[in-house]
């Protein structure tokens, strides 16, 4: 059965209020990724549908949200294609930086500012690293895998640029629900691993689907002359996971987290090699 | 001859994954997999116990190998691991604050 869990652990005590924003950032939307409800406030209406159409399957009606981060816009200018991404941590507030953007906020205080000219990329690349410190503390990752549910069952394909993994999405059955072809969210818990929709594309270019489903099997892939399917030992797929998981800060307390993680992950979920051809009967070995 | 006492810098994430112990550096990510006979030095690595006892009551007597040899291989395996931060090695016994001390240092 395809559910959508609660991400209770992470809710603050005390939720803020879209009202507690200054007036002039009034265009809101709530994007809920992994059972987790961010609040996004601008002042500019065309950033606002700009965003909801990308975000258009996580959208949740509700002002409440975990993390409230008011959008300020700046000049336009080219975007740096290749920018390295900077995230430090200072005095308790997490600091981001990109060619793009400018980002800050403070998890205790459930609230942050990101400044960038109006476009998605890096609202996405802020999604990405505030869910990236959330799921390290909650016992989750976010992997670069694709990913979908097939009765009720998740499936992950992890591997990196150009293995695959958008390639096994398009290969799906009908009957698969996509997650992501690109970024897998993962969620540890007293049942063991979750998957979730994320609503971060690869080159398929479309969203995942809302939706999640208990983890019950990695595949790591490659393109191969075959399609063939091997175990794999813990401390090779842990090795392998690591290298595939999205984490940007340098924080050591988090990254152990995140190894712990990872080791508990390959204990209780089977991990596969999967070499295959880009043919739809690599299904068949998915199961 | 002087002693060498090694310890576990605590900045260090360690797992038995099947046979293998595994160990990541936290603070640059890498990830180290140990034979068995290292897993066994870093198992020790207390700070306290002497790098000559170890090799010789869990190393030499649990595996066909000369003193001498062993004491020589733990000591490479020693400072490659302090090369990554992940281990102290010091002539005199290590208190548990210095391993923390180190990894603060490697942190900032």
């Amino acid at each position: 059965m395809l559910t959508h869990a609660p991400f209770a652990a992470s809710q603050p005590q005390s939720p803020v209020r879209i009202g507690a924003l200054p007036e002039s950032a009034r265009h809101a939307l709530t994007i809920e990724i992994g059972g987790l409800p961010i609040g996004l406030h601008t002042a500019d209406p065309d950033f606002r549908a700009l965003l909801a159409a990308r975000y258009s399957n996580f959208l949740r009606p509700e002002s409440h949200a975990a993390l409230e981060f008011e959008l300020l816009a700046t000049a336009p200018g080219p975007l740096p294609a290749k920018e390295k991404l900077e995230v430090r941590c200072e005095q308790g507030r997490w600091l981001l930086a990109r060619g793009d953007f400018r980002a800050w906020f403070d998890l205790r205080a459930h609230r942050g500012h990101l400044a960038c000219v109006p476009n998605p990329y890096s609202v996405d690349t802020l999604l990405r690293v505030v869910h990236s410190l959330l799921l390290a503390r909650a016992g989750g990752l976010l992997l670069h895998a694709s990913g979908g549910i097939r009765e009720g069952r998740g499936f992950l394909f992890s591997g990196v640029s150009g293995a695959g993994k958008t390639t096994m999405a398009r290969l799906a059955p009908p009957e698969v629900r996509l997650l992501t072809d690109e970024i897998s969210y993962v969620r540890g818990g007293g049942e063991g691993f979750r998957v979730f929709g994320t609503p971060f594309a690869g080159e398929l270019g479309i969203q995942g689907e809302d939706v999640s489903a208990p983890l019950a099997a990695i595949y790591l892939i490659e393109h191969g002359p075959a399609n063939r399917l091997a175990a794999v030992a813990e401390s090779d797929a842990a090795r392998q996971l690591m290298r595939n998981t999205l984490f940007f800060a340098r924080d050591a307390e988090l990254v152990a987290a995140v190894f712990a993680t990872v080791c508990e992950l390959v204990r209780v979920i089977p991990v596969f090699r999967l070499e295959f051809l880009p043919d739809s009967r690599v299904w068949e070995l998915v199961r | 001859m002087s002693a060498t006492y090694i310890a576990r810098s605590s900045a260090v994430a360690a797992r038995r994954l099947g046979d293998e112990m595994v160990v990541m550096s936290a603070v640059d990510s890498t990830l180290f997999s140990l034979s068995e006979v290292a897993a066994i030095l870093w198992e020790c690595a207390d700070g306290r116990t002497p790098l000559e006892c170890i090799v010789r009551e869990r190393v030499c007597s649990e595996f066909e190998v000369d003193a001498e040899t062993a004491l020589r291989d733990a000591e490479e395996f020693a400072r490659a691991l302090a090369a990554h931060g992940v281990l102290l090695i010091s002539a005199e016994p290590i208190e548990p604050s210095a391993a923390q001390s180190a990894a603060a240092g490697d942190r900032a």
